[in-house]
């Protein structure tokens, strides 16, 4: 593991120079969207410059530069998480795009009345609501591995509780958006193999932040965002084994993604294009592949590493002060966490911390981040704040942090 | 949002709400309800010749919705329908003296929402879908 640089690593990202509320910008929300380098904004910037033009079927130079550049960043991407090869990257809109894609091809195909769908209490909407959609459709039986007394970590028990019910599926995520634990995917889904369900793995919040390999962690599906990992709005990525993806139907109908389209039949276009009808989000592809050579660049093992130092350091400090509750493994389970950290101050509202620490400069999220009920049923709250760290960020900022907890402290009068 | 929003007076109201309760037997009464925050009123009114005899709200929420809740309440005792009709999100900004912003606005609109809600289910026993708006 190297030390990153952190003080290069934030030159490269323009927006950190903004003032936020007169402040200099802490921002601590990179697990809803990450910030961008420039060398991302820069590759969006030159396609449009130097070679913009439509993929796949032009037959003149600029074409050919589009093309390579779209279809040599799912080499790129399927190396990034060591897929076999690119035939296997589908570009989506997003994770929830993917995991939709997967319920609505393979779970159509594959999903019949009476049938079981497991999915995990800490899931995000998008890998909750899918599945929910699919169970009332095929009159499935959507059901949920519960959390483990301290309502941070899988109950091993219930998952193996229900296995023996032999779901179809295992949809979990990888590293949770509000606890931040990180979930042994490929001992779960080793277990849920052997009872026949298909496994996917939503990585929405691991790609961005960890050493990823899909044949390692064996899984059949796994799906993230390119926004959430230093690149554009509007382009993810679902990988399937070949196999699998060539037993799906494809969902979405239009050029590109046939072979021969006669009167009342048509062919498939190969793996993935299959899946991707019409024209491609061309910007998304070409700044994800700047994205991931950025992130190839830091080193993914050193990032984690990285992000686990801020953390560690976040939950000792957070730990120290009066009238503040952690949700999610503590420090003493640092192998288990990622950086999001989701927190709660007795008395105040989490949306009025958001807004106190915003007024410091200090990007924070509050609310139910899109898992309704781990928060609401669960972790027993309307919402909760949370603070998340990417690579540019540094201890220094977790202290402005903690300095904005004193400040709501001191509002709200709580803790003298 | 500036720091300043979060007032002495603000702080007060939200520690320590007036007219938090319940009225039995009101003339009118409106829930509202906002699963992103979990902002949640009920809000009760006895009303005597068209002016706001009464007033008490219920529930739970952040800083802005329940202090607001608690000066609005306070601010409407003895006021016509027709002048509450009349309110706007312009008088929210001026019961906290600044504009919440947008990221707050729906915060510190909830009990005046639930307030207009009432009142014109009272006047006209239907809940209109233009007082979905302020």
């Amino acid at each position: 593991m190297k030390r990153l640089d952190v003080e290069s690593i934030r030159r490269d990202f323009p927006i950190l120079n903004v003032k936020m509320r007169g402040h200099d910008l802490v921002y601590l929300d990179s697990a809803a969207t990450s910030q961008k380098p420039v060398q991302v904004i820069d590759s969006i910037y030159q396609y449009y410059t130097n070679y913009n033009a439509n993929i796949h079927r032009g037959i003149y130079e600029l074409a050919e530069l589009a093309t390579d550049a779209y279809d040599g960043s799912k080499d790129k991407v399927a190396k990034f998480i060591n897929a076999n090869s690119m035939e296997e990257i589908v570009y989506v809109m997003n994770t929830t795009e993917a995991i939709n894609l997967v319920a609505l091809s393979w779970g159509e195909e594959n999903i019949k009345e009476g049938d079981h769908i497991l999915i995990s209490e800490m899931e995000h909407h998008s890998n909750l609501v899918p599945w929910l959609l699919l169970a009332n459709r095929k009159k499935a039986i959507l059901d949920y591995i519960k959390l483990d007394e301290s309502k941070t970590m899988i109950d091993m028990e219930s998952l193996k509780e229900e296995l023996e019910k032999d779901p179809k599926i295992l949809a979990i995520s990888h590293s949770s958006n509000v606890l931040g634990t990180i979930n042994d995917v490929k001992a779960i889904g080793s277990l849920a193999h052997k009872h026949g369900a298909k496994v996917l793995v939503d990585g929405a919040q691991s790609a961005p932040h960890m050493p990823v390999d899909v044949r390692d962690i064996d899984c059949d599906f796994f799906a993230f965002s390119g926004h959430k990992m230093l690149g554009p709005t509007g382009i993810g990525t679902l990988y399937a084994k070949k196999d699998i993806l060539n037993s799906m139907p494809p969902v979405i109908g239009g050029g590109d993604m046939i072979r021969t389209v006669e009167k009342y039949a048509c062919t498939w276009n190969d793996l993935p294009w299959k899946f991707e009808a019409g024209t491609s989000n061309i910007e998304g592809g070409i700044g994800l592949s700047a994205a991931v050579d950025y992130l190839n660049k830091v080193g993914m093992g050193n990032i984690y590493a990285h992000e686990r130092d801020i953390t560690e350091y976040a939950l000792k400090r957070l730990s120290e002060i009066s009238n503040v509750s952690v949700f999610g493994p503590d420090y003493n389970s640092m192998p288990n966490r990622s950086g999001v950290i989701s927190f709660a101050i007795e008395g105040v509202h989490p949306h009025d911390i958001a807004s106190i620490f915003d007024s410091m400069g200090i990007a924070i999220r509050a609310g139910h981040h899109c898992a309704m009920p781990l928060v609401t049923e669960l972790i027993n709250e309307a919402a909760v704040a949370r603070m998340s760290f990417y690579l540019y960020n540094r201890k220094d900022e977790v202290d402005r942090a903690i300095d904005a907890i004193a400040e709501v402290k001191k509002i709200f009068k709580i803790g003298r | 949002m500036p720091i300043d929003i979060y007032a002495e007076e603000l702080i007060s109201n939200y520690e320590h709400p007036h007219n938090k309760g319940k009225i039995n037997d009101p003339n009118a009464e409106m829930h509202e309800y906002n699963p992103i925050c979990g902002d949640d009123i009920t809000l009760y009114l006895k009303i005597k010749e068209d002016i706001v005899d009464d007033v008490k709200f219920d529930g739970k929420g952040c800083a802005i919705s329940i202090g607001v809740a608690s000066m609005l309440t306070d601010s409407i005792k003895g006021k016509r329908l027709e002048d509450i009709d009349a309110m706007g999100f312009k008088d929210i900004v001026k019961i906290l003296g600044m504009d919440p912003g947008p990221a707050r606005a729906k915060c510190a609109s909830i009990s005046l929402k639930a307030l207009k809600k009432a009142i014109f289910l009272y006047q006209h026993k239907t809940v209109d879908r233009d007082t979905e708006k302020l």
